[in-house]
């Protein structure tokens, strides 16, 4: 357990990530994560074109861009769940190129969803232990003889307990994922992740729908994951978050990466203002899903 | 008059009768597929065909022993779960229900096809494969029991090993399900993304569950022969509805659900038909016709799988909390 | 198999018949196996065992000619044997009964021909248990149909199958699109427009073109009251969609079973199923009502591609079926479509029964759920919930089906077509028109 748990109001904030220049595709001192040229197109759209991007180690990225930018497509390609068209890009020195999602789990790389994926009718303490790698009672044939792995479900139980406590949650643990609160969810959500002890968590936009009561609590939990060694690769629309904890930013638009740097300098570049701009200057920022509205009226159009 | 006596006394025999056990054993696996994983199977009738003709023709056109005969069954729906897993097991939950339909269908019309008629014995279906089975009898010949409940030596064999089993398949899936393998089981019903993110292989998790469940539904096919001839008559799509109207009746995410569904339903159905076909003999329905009140089951069937499941979806035994339902 | 004449000959609806194998399969005798393979299964059925016999020598020419077909069928009974080298066959049968013994013209020799109308020979037991029967063998020349016609046969009759599947594909692919129900009440809803028409053509007798327009009305109607009734109620508890679809499934049984209360179990014929095949194209034959249905079929999927492409109602059905949620919030009344979408579901779904009355031909209790799985398959096939591919779906499902017929047994014909189905969801899952699903 670190000491800087409790809330800080300046978080420390690491630097010198990068080599040379920041920049679009700048190199990183210690990357774990690397893409190369990963392209992904729905139909004629180009969701994703991202030529090189390196997320530094033992820091918190932001992944940040106007909505249909490509971000959770991007979260998705580089965790497996969604396959790209080309492109190559690796974890930690191995490849991730057809990698199924569950190995690349297992390989350390952990990450939430935009719409909190609790398991409803599991009770919150089987939400969190289900989050444990390599258990000896997940195979079909070992399950039914409990004493092959007792012991080790009470050591996931012991640990799953703990964190639990961590995150505010160890009174809920007997309660259904479902009758907790959206933040709550959220707050879950991430301490399932830590149950696998990963190398880096990408959380796909952890502010949304939170409380903001929970919000100071949510953000601590992030910098803690630092604090004990993990890198945390995070989208987030919430600025003033990016900000406050974020020691990298690396900024999308329209499937490619348009800027990177210092989170309090790259947001004067004139390409993220362009960004931001372009794709909402017939839209109120943020309220509206442009993307999906252009492609009704393609569809309406496309027909007359 | 009706003799109510007779009606009563043949619903009671349904609470011990072999096709109780056969339906249960194959709503239970109904239950691992459909209330544990979230798997769609309409294809309960498939592995239940499975478990009857692949026992019967393993008896009589290869004279295998009888546990030869189970072990080709249980093969025999292994691989079937395999063929419909692998292509549906990784796309939308909708086509696993279409293509195991599909597939019980293609079962049922190639063993009902004349092509195959000396091995499957086409529409008339096959008999003369009890005799392994009776031979392993221990009760000694003659009549036991009391009131309706006297059954000969065969008859209370089949009863036994039909329950037996229904037993042991209830303690087996109550000790998996509340293992680390029915808790990612239930993960996979709850999100199947969240659960891959957290490492755990979905697909081979799924095609575990299918396989597991359609065993079940095999060996309660091999019970359900065991007291009649193989007809492929019986596999038809509503054999699977009738399944998943057990399934429903006691609570999909459920352990005892489906066994104590298979009494009630059959119970019920066996008192509801006797007394409306004994109603009809005594004129008390002159609108209706004796093979009319045989099909009013089938209406009435129908009916509470509508009313079961917009009322009280989780069931008899199903705790609303727990199980509303299966999204 | 030689495609012979013989085959052709025969009524073009005769062996659609078995179309209904749901229906025949418990009338069907179960022991056709050939005397040669007899020792395996049922012994106790075995034609050897038989104490009644016929024989015969089949010579052309003083020249014994093996190989030939021979088939007793009678008394629900069916039964074949070949010629040995020496000629000479036997058939056993169960019962002194009278039965028809046909030789296979197709497997003489070329040349060779039975005498006309003696290719089948009615024959009965006298006091003796033996019979023979001789087939009279003559030079001749027989008109084969020859394959390539066989090929445009069959491909007219799937073409017509096919385009009456369209018709409640569509509906069907409609329904799932704008609701997300896999509606398996869909075969009810089919099986209701024939029903229909049998009631208000040969129970009440309408004239057929009145009884036909009524029942396409009242198929429109039921499907209006299902929605309001059952399925608009339904959404708005907010009740989950494999609960819908199950509601669904118990609905399906429910009406079925209705069905068969009301109209019994049997068979029966709307007027003018039965005409004779009096239009001669090239090598097919049909009668009008055949061509009649395929013209209706073409002229309806039109006008319904008008009105999804071209009408606002239609636009606004393809906007909801595309993303709901996102339809309605650009204005669109999603729960009035939807009603538009059942009316017209349930309506082209009613047409599409009558029509497989004619081509079964017959209306039955259960004919909508005998077609329900190739329907899902058409849907299936084509891309779930897009109107056109359920179109292409549907043609490929009934092509297919009646082309397999060239060399499946036609009691399996229905198991290439759902075959077809699984090979198509392992290399191509999101169906030959569908879009490969979105994530993220």
């Amino acid at each position: 357990m670190s000491s800087n748990v409790t809330p800080t109001s300046t978080p420390v904030k690491t630097t010198g990530l990068h080599v040379g220049d920041a920049g679009p595709g700048c190199r990183k001192v210690d990357p774990i994560l690397i893409a190369d040229n990963v392209r992904r197109t729905f139909g004629g759209l180009t969701a994703v074109d991202v030529e090189h991007v390196e997320v530094p180690r033992g820091a918190i990225t932001a992944l940040i861009g106007p909505n249909g930018a490509g971000k959770t497509t991007l979260f998705n390609l580089l965790t497996g769940f969604d396959k790209p068209d080309s492109g190559k890009w690796e974890f930690d020195g191995r490849s991730l190129a057809h990698v199924p999602a569950y190995r690349v789990a297992r390989m350390g790389l952990i990450r939430t969803f935009q719409l909190t994926k609790s398991l409803a009718l599991l009770t919150v303490l089987d939400n969190m232990k289900l989050g444990a790698k390599g258990q000896i009672g997940e195979n079909l044939f070992r399950s039914f003889l409990p004493f092959l792995w007792r012991k080790q479900d009470d050591e996931i139980e012991a640990k799953a307990l703990e964190i639990l406590a961590r995150f505010k949650l160890d009174t809920k643990k007997d309660d259904y994922a479902a009758s907790l609160s959206g933040g709550q969810r959220k707050l879950l959500e991430m301490a399932r992740a830590l149950m696998s002890d990963p190398t880096l968590v990408m959380l796909d936009e952890p502010m949304a729908g939170v409380n903001p009561a929970l919000t100071q609590s949510l953000l601590d939990h992030v910098l803690d994951l630092k604090s004990k060694g993990m890198t945390v690769l995070f989208v987030e629309h919430d600025m003033h978050m990016v900000r406050h904890i974020a020691d990298w930013v690396i900024v999308m638009a329209e499937g490619k990466i348009v800027a990177e740097g210092d989170p309090h300098l790259v947001m004067q570049d004139p390409a993220v203002i362009d960004a931001y701009l372009g794709a909402h200057h017939d839209a109120d920022i943020g309220t509206t899903d442009t993307e999906h509205v252009e492609v009704l009226k393609e569809l309406i159009d496309d027909e007359q | 008059m009706i003799d109510w006596i007779q009606i009563f006394s043949n619903a009671a025999q349904e609470l011990i009768s072999p096709t109780t056990a056969a339906y249960a054993l194959a709503a239970l696996g109904l239950a691992i597929h459909f209330g544990y994983t979230g798997l769609l199977n309409f294809g309960q009738a498939g592995f239940m065909a499975l478990g009857a003709y692949g026992y019967a023709i393993s008896i009589l056109s290869f004279g295998f022993p009888v546990w030869g005969a189970v072990l080709v069954g249980i093969g025999a729906s292994v691989v079937f779960a395999l063929i419909l897993g692998i292509p549906t097991l990784r796309l939308r939950a909708d086509y696993l229900a279409i293509v195991t339909i599909a597939a019980a269908e293609i079962l049922r019309l190639t063993f009902t096809t004349n092509t195959f008629a000396d091995i499957t014995g086409s529409a008339s279906g096959l008999q003369g494969y009890k005799g392994g089975f009776a031979d392993l009898n221990p009760i000694p010949t003659g009549s036991y029991g009391f009131g309706p409940f006297t059954y000969n030596a065969y008859d209370w064999w089949i009863r036994i090993v039909g329950w037996s089993l229904v037993v042991i398949l209830a303690l087996v899936t109550w000790l998996i399900m509340r293992s680390p393998w029915g808790r990612v089981i239930k993960g996979i019903r709850e999100d199947e993304d969240a659960v891959r993110a957290l490492g755990k292989n979905v697909y081979s998790y799924k095609m575990q569950s299918l396989i597991l469940g359609g065993v079940y539904g095999t060996l309660g096919g091999m019970i359900f022969i065991l007291p009649r001839s193989v007809v492929p008559a019986n596999y038809q799509t509503s054999l699977t509805f009738f399944v998943y109207a057990i399934l429903l009746l006691g609570g999909a995410a459920t352990i005892l659900g489906p066994v104590i569904g298979s009494v009630i339903f059959w119970v019920l159905l066996s008192f509801f038909s006797g007394f409306v076909a004994r109603a009809v003999e005594a004129g008390w329905l002159p609108f209706m016709s004796q093979v009319q009140a045989g099909q009013l089951r089938f209406i009435l069937v129908g009916i509470a799988i509508m009313l079961i499941v917009i009322f009280r979806p989780q069931g008899i035994f199903g705790n609303k909390k727990e199980l509303a339902f299966v999204k | 198999m030689e495609p012979t004449q013989s085959v052709a000959k025969r009524s073009p609806r005769r062996w659609l018949v078995l179309l209904g194998i749901l229906l025949s399969a418990l009338t069907l005798s179960g022991i056709a196996a050939s005397p040669a393979m007899a020792d395996t299964v049922s012994t106790e059925d075995s034609p050897e065992d038989f104490e009644y016999f016929f024989t015969g020598n089949v010579t052309f020419d003083d020249e014994p000619l093996e190989g030939v077909r021979i088939t007793v069928e009678g008394d629900g009974y069916e039964a074949e044997t070949e010629t040995d080298a020496e000629g000479k066959w036997r058939l056993g049968v169960p019962e002194k009964a009278e039965y028809e013994l046909t030789l296979d013209e197709d497997t003489l020799p070329k040349g060779v021909v039975v005498a006309e109308g003696q290719a089948t020979i009615k024959s009965e037991f006298g006091l003796t248990k033996l019979k023979a029967v001789n087939f009279f063998l003559g030079e001749g020349q027989r008109t084969t149909t020859d394959i390539g016609a066989q090929v445009l046969i069959r491909f007219i009759n799937g073409l017509n199958f096919g385009l009456l599947l369209a018709l409640a594909a569509i509906g069907l692919s409609l329904i799932f699109g704008t609701t997300g129900l896999s509606n398996f009440a869909h075969a009810e809803m089919v099986t209701f427009g024939a029903l229909m028409v049998l009631t208000f053509g040969v129970d009440l007798a309408f004239p057929i073109w009145l009884a036909i327009i009524i029942a396409i009305v009242l198929s429109a109607a039921l499907g209006w009251t299902l929605d309001a009734v059952i399925w608009k109620p339904l959404r708005r508890r907010g009740v989950g969609l494999i609960q819908l679809m199950i509601v669904s499934i118990g609905l399906s049984l429910a009406v079925r079973y209705i069905y068969q209360f009301l109209y019994g179990g049997s068979t029966r014929q709307l007027p003018g199923a039965t005409l004779a095949s009096d239009i001669h194209l090239g090598p097919v034959s049909m009668s009008w009502v055949d061509l009649a249905s395929m013209i209706t079929s073409v002229v309806v999927l039109g006008a319904v591609a008008y009105f999804l492409l071209r009408t606002r109602i239609g636009k606004a059905t393809r906007a909801v079926s595309d993303n709901a949620s996102l339809a309605a919030a650009s204005g669109i009344d999603v729960d009035r479509v939807i009603r538009i979408v059942w009316v017209m579901g349930a309506a082209l779904a009613g047409l599409s029964g009558i029509l497989w009355a004619y081509f079964r031909p017959g209306v039955s209790w259960d004919m909508g759920f005998q077609i329900l799985l190739l329907i899902f398959a058409a849907v299936t096939l084509g891309g779930l919930g897009t109107a056109f591919g359920a179109l292409v779906g549907s043609i490929i499902v009934g092509l297919f089906i009646e082309m397999s017929t060239l060399w499946l047994p036609s009691d399996m014909k229905y198991v290439g077509a759902l075959v077809v189905l699984i090979l198509v969801l392992l290399f191509r899952p999101q169906g030959i028109l569908g879009r490969r699903e979105r994530i993220g």
